[in-house]
């Protein structure tokens, strides 16, 4: 078991700041998620904690040692990577038996940590098949194989669900973590998916432009947004935001409410909303509509459970109200969440 | 339906593919059948005749040339040096291609002007090739003899004679055979090389495999089936060739350096048995017609992986 820290860690490739100093720890044994847009330097991260990236400044710190000049095989990590990287040459054993192989792990010893690792996954019955002839999922399965046999202090997953079809993810995603908390090793996972993110994280590193902007628990990051982009990233449609007159005033569309009915009542910001259009989503209806008074017909969505009695007509102008409690501000120039303040 | 009719008669001609493959293999079906497929069946034909440059009769006279090239001692020279050849030639190639094209997928400065100059030997004419290199090895003015003997290491009594004795020439004619041949295998080793993905090669260093082991366990068996095509391509290229032997040494020194296609090409043109050339011209035609099926099979492997 191990913990990873980065300390001020960066990356450049050439004039391209692909990790700009991020500073992060990790638990003991938690699952920490690396959460992002494409291109926001999460996988450089993650590649530099596993020793396939030089950084370029900072240290990377493993169970409380700095490995920057250790090769990835002598970090005591394992990794699973997107297209999974399974030797296509060598059957599903072969594959599982490499790092054991590699590591000088006598053959009888090695025959029977790939079976218990086959075991973990059920694969036991692919062992003699060759990757090409496996499904995704089973491929899935036995990267991960792959990566446990060894039993290594830290894991590396690198969207390893991305490339199953949108069913499957589910269940791998219940299998993933269950596993891990069986095992109990330090995990990250890097992932642009919010839901995967918000589902498995014990704690989200939110980043963007190589930039942390914010690490906490996935209900941490949703209800208090440390700034504009976080709130902007997370949630689906993401939390509104209108320029104030001095500050950048947010709230959740699914805090957002018509007043009629509403209990935040005396102790909310009831605001003229016009609305605009109608999205049924089944379970919830969303509203697109445009706010007066003192945002000026900037745009917002309301997310509203569609047991709810609303009657929705063009360009009607409603009151919506959201609660005091439910209101976050921010900076109007550096982005970053700042105290609460009249509207 | 207006747009359909105005399309034309070529037009509707060139949309029927079963016609428009016909119509594109056919100039090099032609051309097969003219240059390669005549001229194979009257070598089969001549193998089995009394034919010689000159006669006015032909007869049949069943396998009676082949009987008499076994017993010709420079016949067996040359099926002998045929697979020295082949063989050394292509297991040299090999290695030193996959070390080619291992430094060529690193980054450097200058790299497509290196790989550039690699394709050079290939590119290049080889009668001109192997005149340069008869320069190199020549008797008397030898670039390498002068210049080891001008550093010390040759004394006042080493000359070799490049390709005056038997085992050094052919040791020659293998070097530049590999000369030769090196940079194709390096290119095709070099795309096979570049196909397999940045993950594999990071997974293989995250489970703890060291250059050697990654090497011999990973890449190599990856790019086999590219290898084996390099290796196949090569080893037809070894058997059929015979520019640089007929320009460098003429198959001598006492025909110690003939192969079979040189000898079949003295015995038949210069020596004007046709019979008897085509008899030792076609001798390994089934063993290349294995080696050609085989390549196919490994290349067809190859698409699937």
């Amino acid at each position: 078991m191990a913990t990873v820290e980065t300390i001020g860690i960066r990356k450049y490739f050439g004039d391209v700041k692909a990790v700009d100093g991020v500073d992060l720890k990790s638990e003991e044994g938690e699952f920490l998620v690396f959460l992002g847009p494409s291109g926001c330097g999460k996988t450089t991260l993650l590649r530099m904690i596993a020793g396939l990236e030089q950084p370029t400044d900072g240290d990377i710190v493993i169970g409380e040692v700095v490995v920057n000049h250790l090769p990835p095989r002598a970090r005591g990590i394992a990794m699973v990577f997107q297209s999974y990287a399974l030797y296509p040459h060598k059957t599903v054993y072969q594959n599982i038996a490499f790092p054991l192989k590699a590591s000088g792990m006598r053959r009888e010893d090695r025959n029977k940590r790939v079976e218990w690792a086959a075991g973990l996954f059920n694969i036991e019955r692919l062992l003699h098949r060759k990757p090409r002839a496996l499904s995704g999922g089973e491929r899935q399965r036995v990267a991960l194989a792959r990566a446990v046999v060894r039993e290594p202090n830290l894991f590396l997953l690198d969207e390893p669900l991305s490339n199953l079809d949108a069913k499957l993810r589910a269940s791998a995603r219940d299998e993933l973590l269950q596993f891990q908390r069986r095992i109990g090793t330090t995990t990250i996972y890097v992932t642009h998916d919010q839901v995967e993110a918000m589902g498995m994280g014990d704690r989200i590193a939110v980043m963007d432009t190589g930039k942390l902007r914010q690490l906490g628990s996935p209900q941490e990051i949703y209800d208090n947004p440390a700034d504009t982009f976080v709130a902007g990233f997370l949630g689906s449609p993401p939390m509104n935001l209108l320029e104030g007159e001095d500050a950048v005033v947010g709230f959740r569309p699914e805090a957002f409410l018509p007043s009629e009915g509403s209990h935040a009542g005396e102790n909310g910001f009831r605001l003229p909303f016009r609305l605009k259009r109608v999205e049924s989503l089944g379970a919830d209806r969303l509203i697109y509509g445009v706010v007066g008074g003192p945002f000026r017909d900037q745009k917002a969505i309301a997310r509203l459970s569609s047991n709810l009695p609303f009657a929705f007509r063009v360009d009607e102008n409603c009151e919506f109200v959201v609660a005091r409690k439910d209101v976050r501000f921010f900076d109007r120039e550096t982005g970053l969440r700042t105290d609460p303040r009249p509207i | 339906m207006a747009a359909g009719a105005r399309i034309g008669r070529y037009g509707n001609l060139l949309d029927r593919e079963d016609w428009l493959a016909r119509l594109m293999l056919s100039p090099a079906i032609l051309y097969i059948a003219a240059l390669i497929g005549f001229p194979f069946f009257l070598a089969l034909f001549y193998s089995v005749s009394d034919i010689t440059v000159g006669s006015l009769g032909l007869g049949f006279v069943g396998l009676e040339n082949f009987r008499e090239i076994f017993q010709t001692p420079a016949f067996r020279v040359a099926v002998k040096n045929t697979f020295i050849f082949a063989f050394g030639s292509q297991a040299i190639v090999l290695v030193l291609a996959k070390i080619l094209a291992l430094a060529l997928l690193k980054d450097f400065r200058g790299k497509w002007i290196v790989r550039g100059l690699i394709l050079l030997p290939w590119v290049a004419p080889v009668s001109l090739g192997a005149i340069g290199w008869m320069w190199i090895l020549d008797s008397i003015y030898s670039v390498i003899n002068w210049t080891l003997r001008a550093v010390g290491i040759f004394g006042p009594e080493t000359w070799p004679m490049w390709l005056g004795f038997p085992n050094l020439a052919l040791s020659s004619i293998i070097a530049i055979h590999v000369w030769r041949l090196l940079p194709l295998a390096t290119v095709i080793l070099l795309a096979g090389l570049s196909s397999i993905p940045q993950d594999i090669h990071d997974a293989a260093s995250v489970d703890g495999a060291g250059f050697w082991r990654r090497e011999f366990e990973i890449i190599i068996p990856m790019v086999l089936p590219i290898l084996g095509v390099a290796a196949l391509f090569g080893i037809v290229f070894a058997f059929t060739d015979m520019i640089v032997i007929y320009v460098l040494t003429g198959g001598g020194p006492y025909d110690s350096t003939q192969v079979l296609a040189s000898l079949a090409f003295y015995t038949g043109i210069d020596g004007g048995d046709l019979a008897e050339g085509a008899a030792i011209a076609l001798f390994l035609f089934p063993l290349l017609v294995a080696v050609a099926f085989l390549m196919l099979r490994i290349a067809r492997r190859a698409e699937v992986t």
